[in-house]
């Protein structure tokens, strides 16, 4: 099994879609001659030429719009947004077309797509370049959004979105495109979105994350073992829209406690969402009430102060403490 | 996964309707069928890649003024190359360099005066200069410090545009509020080819028209928007024909030619400012470097390419007419070349003194008044920060 990076991954799983699948195709900025600014598709135009990998004009509102219109025709295409910054150029697209149109159309044009762009922080970008929006979409009705916490589950989830017959929103954690390698097999393992993955099985405590923050809430535990002796189980939860409330609630049900993370700002994030459910479906079982750890409700700071912002380990660890010794 | 063609899906049409089509007559005597006229725009270059001027079209700009100019826009260059070699050191973040496109940031600067106002997109250090801002200010906002973010005294600039067009309807809206509030000022915003293709640039152009907006709009086109060539960003390949369609009065200018670049904004900002409203400049010149420091240009475009615009180089041209004026000698350019290096130097000491990051303030300039909640973030944060030991 070769040993590769998320970048790699990702593009394997757009090679292989190409190659399987001819309504398939790719489209946005930079994405052909360029290979993508982040390298993700990359090699794709020489090999499925200039009609299924797209370089498009300077504009993401006719990106997904247009990505829309190719999907009422039959074809399934893959939209990269540049940065998720620039998505919101395409809300409207994204939430009066891309999310409606299979309702409005009574079921006559399900908009089979999948707009990918990476998101957060973590690569001392400029402004505009490492926000977590991802709870706009969550927000959307008619949308599934999807991000992968590594090579494997990126590849994995790729194929997945492809494959899902309603838009798919699939966010890539920059900071992880070319954090660590992991053996990616030859074929992808099928994934159903709308599920989470047990990262870490334990019984004293939930630590719920996706994306960029599984790896610091995966160095918590194991802190959390090694230095207080406390079994940390961790969920990834790979699919934000839908969300798996069942795993969600019967591990916070096993363990009475949680703490939930991710970079995004805290007011009305996924975290707000996850607690809701859980308060629904677990409340009798809650020894404490369940923290966060998120981004503050503050603009992204630039660069040189990011990590300050950005959730930790040792934050994670921190708000784990306080509630173990809540009684 | 099997392979599905995509045209079996989709039910087949009958075919249109006949209609017999006649060729359009020249002119029709009973009907109207005719041209309509969208008007000319203009396409100007005063002074060529040889310094060779065109005294008929030559602005009349005094020597030390020219100087001045021609100092702004080496200066330009020396920071451009300064930061460059930070960046490759560790010592700066990523950012945009505008080498290759000296006269078309000082040129459309230099009509604007301190009461007029400017809204730059990112590749514009030569014209931020030129109005006020600082060189540590633009070294300490590119390496991820919110302090470079602050206006200097005495310019009321917005800050720089990163996000693709995304200014340029607010620009729009100071314009407007100038024409409301009766001043006589201008905006000039400027934007890339790229930006062209953006909803937002377009709905302002628009707004601009229909309200006679105070605004000079200037599409520097450089040819490229990261990797994709102007000529896959637009179907047609003067970008100044867009303006007619909105009212807006265009003109194409050689980016490369200062000389031009000062007449077709001098003229916009007089029109601007006399009530006649928007203008559109299309500048066209070439981004001779990288489109940012994290990009490889080699993998969409050719060395030759780039080795013919090389002898388009915008400094070189002026520096030839100014020593065909007399104005300049290579000793001269020997000596202000130098003073600009070491401008720049000087700055770098500044940019190293104040290059401390200050962690504890990320919470400020959210709101005229932190709300109750968001203040106690701010407290748990600097909790945090405490526990860490961050100062
Ligand atoms: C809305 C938006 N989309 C995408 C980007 C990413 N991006 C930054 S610069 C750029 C190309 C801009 O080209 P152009 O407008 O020609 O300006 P230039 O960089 O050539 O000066 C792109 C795609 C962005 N910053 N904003
Ligand atoms: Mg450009």
């Amino acid at each position: 099994m070769p040993k590769m990076n998320m970048v790699e991954a990702l593009n394997l799983a757009l090679d292989q879609n190409l190659a399987n699948d001819d309504r398939v195709c790719v489209l946005g900025e930079d994405v052909a001659v360029d290979g993508g600014v982040f390298r993700v598709t990359k090699g794709l135009l020489e090999k499925y030429g200039e009609d299924r990998v797209i370089d498009t004009p300077l504009a993401e509102g006719a990106i997904i719009g247009a990505a829309v219109g190719m999907a009422v025709y039959g074809l399934r295409p893959v939209a990269e947004i540049q940065f998720s910054g620039f998505t919101l150029q395409a809300f409207d697209q994204i939430e009066q077309n891309m999310a409606r149109l299979r309702h409005r159309s009574h079921g006559r044009y399900p908009i089979s797509m999948v707009m990918r762009a990476p998101y957060g922080g973590g690569i001392r970008a400029v402004e505009h370049h490492s926000e977590s929006r991802e709870a706009y979409w969550a927000h959307t009705p008619g949308l599934k959004v999807v991000i992968p916490s590594g090579p494997r589950s990126a590849r994995d989830l790729l194929h997945a979105a492809i494959d899902d017959s309603d838009p798919v929103i699939f966010y890539e954690p920059k900071a992880l495109y070319r954090a660590f390698r992991e053996d990616v097999p030859d074929q992808p393992q099928k994934i159903a979105i709308g599920k989470a993955q047990i990262a870490r099985q334990g019984t004293d405590i939930t630590l719920i994350a996706y994306g960029a923050m599984m790896r610091p809430a995966l160095e918590a535990a194991q802190d959390l073992k090694d230095l207080h002796s406390i079994e940390a189980e961790v969920i990834d939860l790979l699919s934000i829209s839908p969300m798996d409330t069942q795993t969600l609630v019967e591990s916070v049900s096993k363990t009475g406690r949680c703490v939930v993370v991710h970079e995004g700002p805290r007011c009305c994030g996924i975290a707000a969402e996850i607690i809701a459910r859980i308060n629904e479906h677990a409340f009798e079982h809650l020894l404490a009430p369940i923290k966060r750890v998120t981004g503050y409700d503050i603009h992204f700071p630039y660069f040189q102060c990011e990590q300050h912002y950005l959730p930790d380990a040792d934050t994670i660890i921190e708000a784990a403490n306080e509630t173990l010794q809540y009684e | 996964m099997s392979h599905k063609a995509v045209k079996s899906s989709r039910p087949t049409l009958s075919p249109s309707p006949a209609v017999e089509v006649r060729a359009a007559p020249h002119r029709s005597e009973v009907m109207p069928r005719k041209k309509i006229d969208l008007g000319e725009i203009e396409y100007l270059r005063i002074l060529d890649e040889h310094g060779e001027v065109d005294e008929a079209l030559e602005p009349k700009i005094d020597g030390d003024e020219l100087l001045r100019i021609y100092r702004a826009m080496v200066l330009t260059r020396k920071l451009d190359i300064r930061m460059l070699t930070m960046q490759r050191q560790g010592e700066m973040g990523t950012f945009a360099p505008g080498i290759g496109q000296e006269a078309t940031q000082i040129g459309q600067i230099y009509p604007l005066g301190k009461d007029d106002w400017f809204s730059p997109s990112y590749r514009c250090f030569g014209a931020q200069l030129w109005r006020g801002w600082t060189i540590e200010g633009l070294m300490l906002l590119w390496d991820g410090f919110f302090e470079g973010f602050e206006i200097p005294q005495g310019v009321h600039d917005l800050p720089f545009s990163i996000v693709v067009g995304s200014h340029v309807p607010v620009a729009v809206g100071v314009a407007m509020g100038i024409k409301n509030r009766g001043g006589d000022a201008v905006m000039l915003t400027n934007f890339g080819d790229g930006a062209m293709s953006q909803g937002s640039v377009n709905e302002a152009f628009n707004f601009a028209s229909v309200y006679k907006a105070p605004i000079v709009f200037v599409c520097e086109n450089n040819g490229y928007a990261i990797s994709v060539p102007v000529e896959k960003q637009a179907g047609i390949s003067e970008l100044a024909r867009r303006g007619p369609g909105f009212g807006i009065r265009s003109m194409r200018a050689d980016g490369n030619d200062v000389l031009a670049m000062i007449v077709a904004t001098t003229e916009a900002v007089q029109r601007a400012r006399a009530g006649d409203g928007p203008s559109l400049i299309e500048a066209v010149t070439y981004r001779m470097s990288l489109h940012t420091t994290a990009d490889d240009p080699k993998v969409y475009r050719r060395d030759e390419e780039v080795e013919q615009w090389q002898a388009k180089c915008p400094i070189a041209r002026f520096e030839k007419y100014l020593m065909n004026k007399g104005l300049l000698d290579p000793q001269a350019i020997g000596r202000l070349g130098d003073e600009c290096e070491q401008e720049v130097l000087e700055a770098r000491t500044r940019f190293r003194e104040r290059a401390k990051a200050r962690p504890r303030e990320v919470f400020e300039m959210m709101y005229e008044e932190l709300p109750p909640e968001l203040d106690q973030q701010r407290r748990e944060y600097l909790a945090k920060l405490d526990r860490k030991g961050v100062q």
